[in-house]
C-alpha cells in the first residue's frame, strides 16, 4: 500500500483499518483519549522548546528503555563478570578481577572438557559448536531445496508455502512438547518402528539420539522462516535470464549452477548468518525437550548461563556474566563478518 | 473441489503437458513435507482428546477411543462392557465386575446375579470414538491455567501496545526530523540488535530486582519493549511518507504531536500492522525471560506454566497435551486468517518469526 493512496478518502484521526468489533472500538476510543490528553501536555511544551527539539521528546521513551534495559546492563555485565560471591546487588559483591575468566579458562587441554576446572562450560561450548554446525547446515540444505521446489510453477504454492512456515509460529515450548510426545518410549514413532518389526528406541534417553532429535526438531521449527527469505530471493531473479539461457540450450543443472546460484548468493548469505546467530543462542526448545540431558549431551551455552546464574543453588552470577560475555563476543564476531561480507556483496 | 479437479490438480505440470520426473519428485517432496510439518501437531490434537487409559496404550490408535460402560443393578459405578467368546462357541456381551489375575468375573447386564468367569484373552473391549473433554475442562479448575492465560493475554496486549507506541514515536523522530545526534542514535539502536537477552540476562535481572519487578508482569513487559527491529521497520516505512504533508499540517497550525498522531500513524498503518503481528507472536511465545523473572505460579505466563506441568517425573500427558493444544490454537487461528500477510511481511522485512 502506498501511503499517498489512503489520504484522500481517510479523514484525519481515523485509522485506515475499518474496525467494527466493539472491544476494538472501545480500545480505539481510549487510545484517542490518551492521545488528546497528551496533546494538551505537549502543546505548551512545544512552544517552550521549539519544533525541532520535540524530536527528543518522541525519542525519549524508547531511548529510556534502551538505556536502562539494554545499554546499562551491557556495561554492568563487564563489571559483574569481575565480581564473585552469591549476592545479587552490585554493591554487595566482591571485586575479584579476572578470577571468573581464569576459572573458565583453567584447562590442561582445551579440547578435552574433562581436564577443565569448569568442565560444564566447555561441554556446553563444544555441544553448541556441534549443534550450530549441523543445525545451520540442515537448515540451509532443506530451506534451499524447499525454496527451489516452491519456486516451481505449481498449483497450491501459497498453501504449501504456509505449510512449511507453520511450525515457525509455534512457541518453542509447544514445539518441544509436541515432539516429546512423538518421541517418548510409547510414542507414535516407536509404534511405527515396531510395526515394521523394529525394536523400540530410547530416543531421548540415549545421548546420540537426543542430540540428533534436538537438532532435527530445531530444523523442523525454524526452516520455514529461512525458506521464505530464500524464496523471496529466488523470485527476484529476472526470468529473462532463464529464457536467454534456454535459447542458448542450457539444461536445468547448468541454469541452476550459472544463473540461479550466483544471483542467490547474497540471499543465502543473509540466511546463513541469521541462522548462525540464532543457533548459537539455542535454548528454549532444548530446555523443554531434554533439559540438557541425558547427562550433559544437549547442554548448550545459554542453558549453561541460565543454570549457573539462576537455576543452580547458590547461583554463581559472576561466572554466568563472564560466560555470557564470551558468548556475546562470539555473536559480535559473527555479526561483523556479516556486515563485512554484506558490504562487499552490496558493492559488487 | 470435485474429483476431476483433484485429478487435474495432482497431474498438473509446469506447463509442458506431461508429468516428468522433476514434477513427480516435486509433488512427493511437497506432500511428504506437508505430512512432516502438520503431522506432529495433528497427532497432538488427536491425542489431546484421548483418555488417560487410551494414551498409555501401545501401539496407539489414531482416533480417541473410550471403553463403553453400562449401568448394572447392584453396582455403584458403571461397568466396562466386553464382547466375550464363550467356550461353547457363542458370543455374548458382558460387563466386567472385577479382574482377578488372568481371569475376569463378568455378568450379563440383564441378569446381574449370575457371575460368569472368563479368561481375559477371550474378551474384547467394546469401544467407541469419543472425545475426552475432561482433559480440557479439568485443568481449568485444578491448575492455574486460566491465570496463566490471563497473564499471557495481559503481557501480549500491553507489551504490543507499548512497543507500537514508543517504536513509532522513535521512528517518527528518526525519519522526519533533522537534529544533532540523529544518526548516532539510529546506529546505536540498530547496534543493540547485537545484544540479545541471553547475553545480558544476569545484569537485566539485577535491574529488574532493583526496581522491584521480580515476579511482576511489568518485569516481563518492559525490558523487551524498545525493539530495534520495530524502530528500523517503522523508520524505513515512514521515510516514504512525503514531507510535504507534514509541512502543510504545520502551516495549518497542527502541533507536532497531532502530526504524529493524526497524519503519520494512520499513514504508517501497514507497517504498524506488520510490527503488531510480530510483537504478538514474540510475546505470546516468549519463554526464557519470563522463566527468569517469574518464579511464583500466580504470575506465570502460559509458556512458563506449560513448561512447569511437564517438569514432573510423571508427566500427566492427558492434561499437558490438552493445554498444549489450547496454547497453539490462537496462533494457529491467526495464521489461518493472516497467513499471506504474515509470509509476505516476513519475506519483505526479513524479521525473525
Amino acid at each position: 500500500m502506498k501511503p499517498g493512496k489512503t489520504t484522500p478518502e481517510q479523514p484525519a484521526g481515523n485509522s485506515p483499518i475499518k474496525v467494527q468489533k466493539l472491544p476494538v472500538r472501545i480500545l480505539g476510543r481510549i487510545l484517542t483519549l490518551i492521545a488528546s490528553i497528551l496533546d494538551y501536555l505537549f502543546d505548551p511544551l512545544q512552544r517552550v522548546i521549539g519544533v525541532k527539539r520535540m524530536a527528543y521528546i518522541f525519542l525519549l521513551p524508547n531511548l529510556l528503555i534502551f538505556g536502562i534495559f539494554v545499554l546499562l546492563p551491557m556495561g554492568m555485565n563487564f563489571y559483574y563478570s569481575m565480581t564473585g560471591g552469591t549476592e545479587l546487588y552490585l554493591q554487595d559483591r566482591q571485586f575479584v578481577g579476572l578470577e571468573n575468566f581464569e576459572t573458565i579458562f583453567d584447562c590442561e587441554n582445551y579440547l578435552d572438557p574433562n581436564s577443565c576446572n569448569e568442565d560444564l562450560f566447555w561441554r556446553a561450548m563444544y555441544n553448541t559448536a556441534f549443534f550450530v554446525l549441523f543445525q545451520v547446515g540442515g537448515i540451509i540444505l532443506f530451506a534451499m531445496i524447499t525454496a527451489l521446489v516452491l519456486n516451481q510453477r505449481i498449483k497450491g504454492r501459497a498453501f504449501f508455502r504456509s505449510v512449511f512456515f507453520y511450525p515457525v509460529l509455534l512457541s518453542p515450548v509447544v514445539v518441544a512438547l509436541t515432539w516429546k510426545w512423538m518421541l517418548q518410549r510409547e510414542g507414535i514413532l516407536n509404534a511405527i518402528i515396531t510395526y515394521f518389526g523394529g525394536e523400540k528406541l530410547p530416543f531421548l534417553l540415549n545421548p546420540s539420539w537426543a542430540t540428533f532429535w534436538v537438532i532435527f526438531v530445531s530444523i523442523w521449527a525454524q526452516m520455514g522462516f529461512h525458506t521464505l527469505i530464500l524464496l523471496a530471493g529466488l523470485q527476484s531473479i529476472p526470468t529473462e535470464l532463464y529464457e536467454a539461457g534456454a535459447i542458448d540450450g542450457t539444461n536445468r543443472w547448468q541454469a541452476f549452477r550459472h544463473i540461479t546460484l550466483p544471483l542467490w548468493m547474497p540471499n543465502l548469505f543473509v540466511v546463513l548468518v541469521l541462522a548462525l546467530i540464532r543457533a548459537v543462542q539455542v535454548f528454549d526448545q532444548v530446555f523443554v525437550l531434554t533439559a540438557g540431558g541425558p547427562g550433559t549431551a544437549t547442554l548448550y551455552m545459554v542453558q549453561y548461563i541460565y543454570n549457573v546464574g539462576f537455576a543452580n543453588q547458590p547461583p554463581q552470577r559472576g561466572l554466568a556474566a563472564a560466560a555470557s560475555l564470551i558468548m556475546g563476543g562470539i555473536l559480535l564476531v559473527l555479526t561483523l563478518i556479516q556486515l563485512r561480507i554484506g558490504r562487499e556483496t552490496e558493492a559488487t | 473441489m470435485n474429483l476431476g479437479n483433484i485429478d487435474k490438480f495432482l497431474t498438473r505440470t509446469r506447463g509442458r503437458g506431461r508429468l516428468d520426473t522433476v514434477d513427480i519428485l516435486t509433488y512427493l517432496y511437497l506432500f511428504a513435507g506437508a505430512i512432516l510439518m502438520f503431522g506432529p501437531v495433528l497427532w497432538v490434537m488427536m491425542s489431546s482428546f484421548k483418555t488417560q487409559a487410551a494414551l498409555i496404550e501401545f501401539p496407539p490408535k489414531f482416533l480417541p477411543y473410550v471403553q463403553q460402560t453400562v449401568k448394572v443393578e447392584g453396582h455403584d459405578d458403571p461397568l466396562p462392557i466386553f464382547r466375550v467368546a464363550l467356550d461353547d462357541g457363542t458370543e455374548r456381551t458382558l460387563a466386567q465386575v472385577r479382574r482377578v489375575g488372568i481371569e475376569a468375573q463378568m455378568v450379563d447386564p440383564t441378569n446381574p446375579t449370575e457371575i460368569i468367569k472368563v479368561p481375559i484373552d477371550q474378551r474384547e473391549a467394546i469401544r467407541k470414538v469419543a472425545l475426552a473433554w475432561n482433559n480440557y475442562l479439568e485443568p481449568l479448575e485444578r491448575f492455574n491455567f486460566l491465570t496463566y492465560l490471563k497473564n499471557s493475554v495481559i503481557v501480549t496486549t500491553v507489551a504490543t501496545l507499548i512497543t507500537l507506541a514508543i517504536n513509532s514515536m522513535a521512528a517518527f523522530a528518526l525519519s522526519k526530523y533533522e537534529f544533532r545526534g540523529r544518526d548516532a542514535i539510529f546506529v546505536l539502536i540498530i547496534a543493540t540488535l547485537l545484544i540479545p537477552i541471553s547475553v545480558v540476562m544476569v545484569p537485566v535481572f539485577l535491574v529488574i530486582a532493583q526496581i522491584g519487578w521480580v515476579n511482576n508482569l511489568w518485569g516481563v513487559i518492559i525490558p523487551g519493549a524498545a525493539t530495534p527491529t520495530g524502530v528500523f521497520l517503522l523508520r524505513q516505512y515512514m521515510l516514504t511518507i512525503p514531507d510535504e504533508l507534514i509541512d502543510a499540517a504545520r502551516i495549518d497550525g497542527a502541533s507536532e504531536w497531532r502530526i504524529y498522531w493524526q497524519i503519520i500513524l494512520p499513514l504508517a498503518a501497514p507497517a504498524i500492522a506488520v510490527l503488531a503481528i510480530f510483537s504478538v507472536m514474540w510475546r505470546w511465545n516468549d519463554f526464557l525471560w519470563p522463566l527468569i523473572v517469574l518464579s511464583r505460579t500466580e504470575v506465570f505466563t502460559l509458556q512458563v506454566g506449560l513448561n512447569s506441568f511437564q517438569g514432573d517425573l510423571q508427566i500427566q500427558w492427558h492434561f499437558v497435551l490438552a493445554m498444549t493444544v489450547l496454547t497453539l490454537l490462537p496462533i494457529t487461528i491467526v495464521f489461518a486468517f493472516l497467513q499471506r500477510f504474515i509470509t509476505t511481511g516476513i519475506a519483505s522485512t526479513g524479521m525473525k518469526g
